[in-house]
């Protein structure tokens, strides 16, 4: 009985002691923690908690008036054998992504060596270069890409002027997806500023020696300015694909929410956004969105086991 | 066949700011030419208006009596070693030496023969797998020196190649360059602030200021005979002392009242001020040899084993002069020595500094 006391008082004195310990860091480190709250309230309430509940949520039927149904992993395995549009929307946006960032990435390192050579007037040029990643991936502007490329819209207009009669580019399947790839080609300004800050560090003496050796300017960009600046391609090359993959705006407002036509629009966001808001199937919603994070996730991981054949880092 | 360099009324501009306002300068073939002076001179700036890396704003520049002044950098036949070596960080040190000969053409068996000669001769032979960042400074520099050689070029220009190197290496590679030259036998052009590496290396050292050529001569002509104040105090080291006097009669000064005699005629009216020049290493203490310069208390003692350098300032005048004496000497600071001096080798310049000589 003697021990038996002995070990109650001896954990009651841990507790007590534990318990004493998280007061004192609280009490020490008070102000930091409330500094922090915001910041743990958001991340906690606002992505943590929904991710998990979404998770959750993949697996079962849910129409959000109904109490969420189990059903295992029946809505993975609709999405691989019986759901064309699933297919169709992975195309769309594989095709979208495999366009969009390469032109981007190639349009915005063009732009970045051309505002590295000294010229007069270069911040000017960099905000007016940056301004359409402000303003890209909002209503407005995609509205206007509307209104640009329509049948009677200015592109047409300015076709016209040469004798040419432009097709509808938004309501014909064939040409649809490219005006969204030219929209997002368009919003270069974010890699272009990464990549002049990339050129900015290589040093000049590179290319001074290049050129002593007879390197021609397509000699040295390619064996100078791209390994050396291929930690930075990497980063925007990650950066791009992962914003590609998640584009949804531009496609929602030219189609007008349908992914048409012909499906030639439906990126996986849009197909996702149709699934959970316009038919309520937040079940299968949920599974869409962990497909894209998995596919995210296996091309980031992909991307990163690469760097070691073309990412050259100097320390 | 070595190379000669001509330089004609060289001229470089910035818009209207005037770095290099015309430059007359002759590059002996073979010769080891070291431009000298301090930052801010024009020295880099003309080596690399002689590269080709920068235009030339007027006059012209002529190698082996043809004008180059618009000729590609990479048609000039010239190598040239950077003070960061500039090597490309992806490549191996290998991959480095063989890119000026890869964009050349140079078929592979060729180039792998020049690579691996240029490794043999730098003993760099080791690390030719290895990537710029698994160097040190040293060997880095070896290898940036090797990517000039390989191009086996007609002239070689160093910007300031050891500047980022430790004391003991800069002495190691100093010498290492100047056995290069003299294997090679190439015309040869350096540029540094150093003018110990001036003095150590050079055939010809051209002293430059404000984008002008001071003087150029060999060593000992700069050290023995120097043109003007500046020369007089940029090479040498510790620097020459400068000391106010004034003609005192035909041939000799007064330096804090006491007449020293100068062995030179004077030209002017007693009483016109003069600097005397006076290099630490002719100055001797209380040997009763030479001219008596005057009484000096000792405020600093240098022991540096080979020789002791005193900070003394003069009783009279409170000059503060730097003493070298040869060996091991048993001063101490607070010392009174009296200073005494060869009048023969000391140097008067006139107020806007030109050398006075019979």
């Amino acid at each position: 009985m003697a021990a038996h006391n002995t070990v109650a008082t001896s954990n009651a004195r841990k507790q007590v002691a534990a318990g004493g310990w998280l007061w004192g860091a609280v009490r020490r480190n008070g102000a930091g923690y409330l500094f922090l709250a915001p910041w743990l309230i958001g991340f906690f309430c606002l992505t943590l908690g929904p991710a998990l509940v979404s998770l959750y949520l993949s697996f079962t039927n849910y129409d959000l008036l109904t109490t969420p149904e189990f059903v295992g992993m029946q809505n993975y395995v609709r999405m691989a054998t019986a759901d064309p549009k699933f297919i169709a929307s992975i195309r769309v946006t594989l095709l979208y992504v495999a366009l969009s960032v390469p032109l981007k990435l190639a349009f915005a390192l063009a732009v970045a060596m051309v505002l590295n050579r000294g010229m007069r007037g270069l911040p000017f040029y960099r905000a007016i270069f940056y301004l359409p990643s402000l303003l890209g991936t909002s209503v407005a502007i995609a509205v206007l890409w509307r209104q640009l490329f329509a049948a009677d819209g200015m592109v047409n207009s300015l076709l016209a002027q040469f004798g040419v009669e432009g097709p509808s580019w938004i309501s014909n399947p064939n040409y649809s997806l490219y005006t969204l790839v030219v929209l997002s080609v368009w919003q270069f300004g974010s890699p272009m500023i990464i990549f002049l800050a990339g050129l900015r560090q290589i040093p000049v003496d590179m290319y001074e020696a290049a050129s002593l050796d007879g390197a021609s300017p397509a000699r040295q960009f390619f064996r100078i300015t791209l390994p050396l600046l291929s930690p930075v391609i990497f980063f925007n090359v990650v950066i791009q694909t992962i914003e590609a993959f998640k584009a949804f705006t531009p496609a929602f407002i030219i189609s007008g929410g349908s992914g048409g036509p012909i499906n030639s629009t439906l990126f996986y966001t849009l197909y996702l956004y149709q699934e959970a808001f316009s038919y309520f199937r937040m079940g299968y919603a949920s599974a869409l969105a962990w497909v894209l994070v998995v596919l995210i996730a296996v091309f980031t991981a992909f991307s990163f086991l690469t760097t070691k054949y073309w990412v050259h880092y100097d320390d | 066949m070595a190379t000669t360099i001509q330089l004609n009324k060289i001229e470089k501009r910035y818009e209207a700011h005037i770095v290099i306002p015309g430059i007359d300068l002759e590059i002996k073939p073979g010769a080891f030419t070291v431009f000298v002076g301090p930052s801010g001179c024009g020295k880099s700036t003309l080596l690399r208006m002689i590269a080709g890396l920068e235009s030339i704003s007027g006059g012209e520049l002529m190698i082996d009596g043809v004008r180059v002044n618009d000729v590609a950098a990479a048609k000039r036949g010239i190598a040239m070693v950077f003070q960061s070596y500039a090597l490309y960080p992806h490549m191996s040190v290998y991959k480095n030496l063989a890119f000026g000969l890869e964009t050349a053409g140079y078929k592979r068996d060729e180039i792998d023969r020049r690579v691996r000669a240029a490794a043999e001769t730098l003993q760099i032979k080791d690390y030719l797998p290895r990537k710029p960042k698994a160097l040190s400074g040293g060997q880095r520099q070896r290898v940036a020196i090797g990517r000039s050689i390989v191009r086996d070029p007609k002239i070689f220009l160093f910007d300031e190649p050891l500047s980022n190197l430790d004391a003991e290496l800069r002495v190691q590679m100093r010498v290492e360059i100047t056995k290069l030259h003299e294997r090679l036998g190439n015309t040869m052009i350096y540029v540094t602030h150093d003018q110990v590496e001036a003095m150590t290396m050079a055939d010809q050292i051209v002293v430059l200021r404000a984008g002008q050529v001071m003087q150029a001569g060999s060593p000992l002509e700069l050290y023995n005979a120097p043109v003007d104040q500046f020369v007089a105090g940029f090479i040498g080291s510790p620097k020459m002392n400068f000391v106010p006097v004034q003609i005192a009669d035909a041939t000799g000064v007064l330096l804090d009242g006491q007449r020293i005699e100068t062995g030179q005629v004077l030209e002017g009216p007693v009483g016109t001020p003069l600097t005397m020049g006076i290099r630490p290493e002719h100055i001797s203490v209380s040997d009763g040899t030479g001219q008596a310069i005057g009484e000096a208390r000792v405020e600093l003692v240098e022991h540096l084993g080979v020789s002791t350098v005193l900070h003394a300032r003069l009783a009279v005048g409170a000059e503060t002069l730097i003493v070298v004496l040869p060996g091991q000497q048993p001063c101490r600071s607070g010392d009174v020595v009296s200073l005494r001096t060869d009048p023969g080798l000391c140097h008067l310049f006139a107020a806007d500094g030109r050398a006075l000589r019979n």
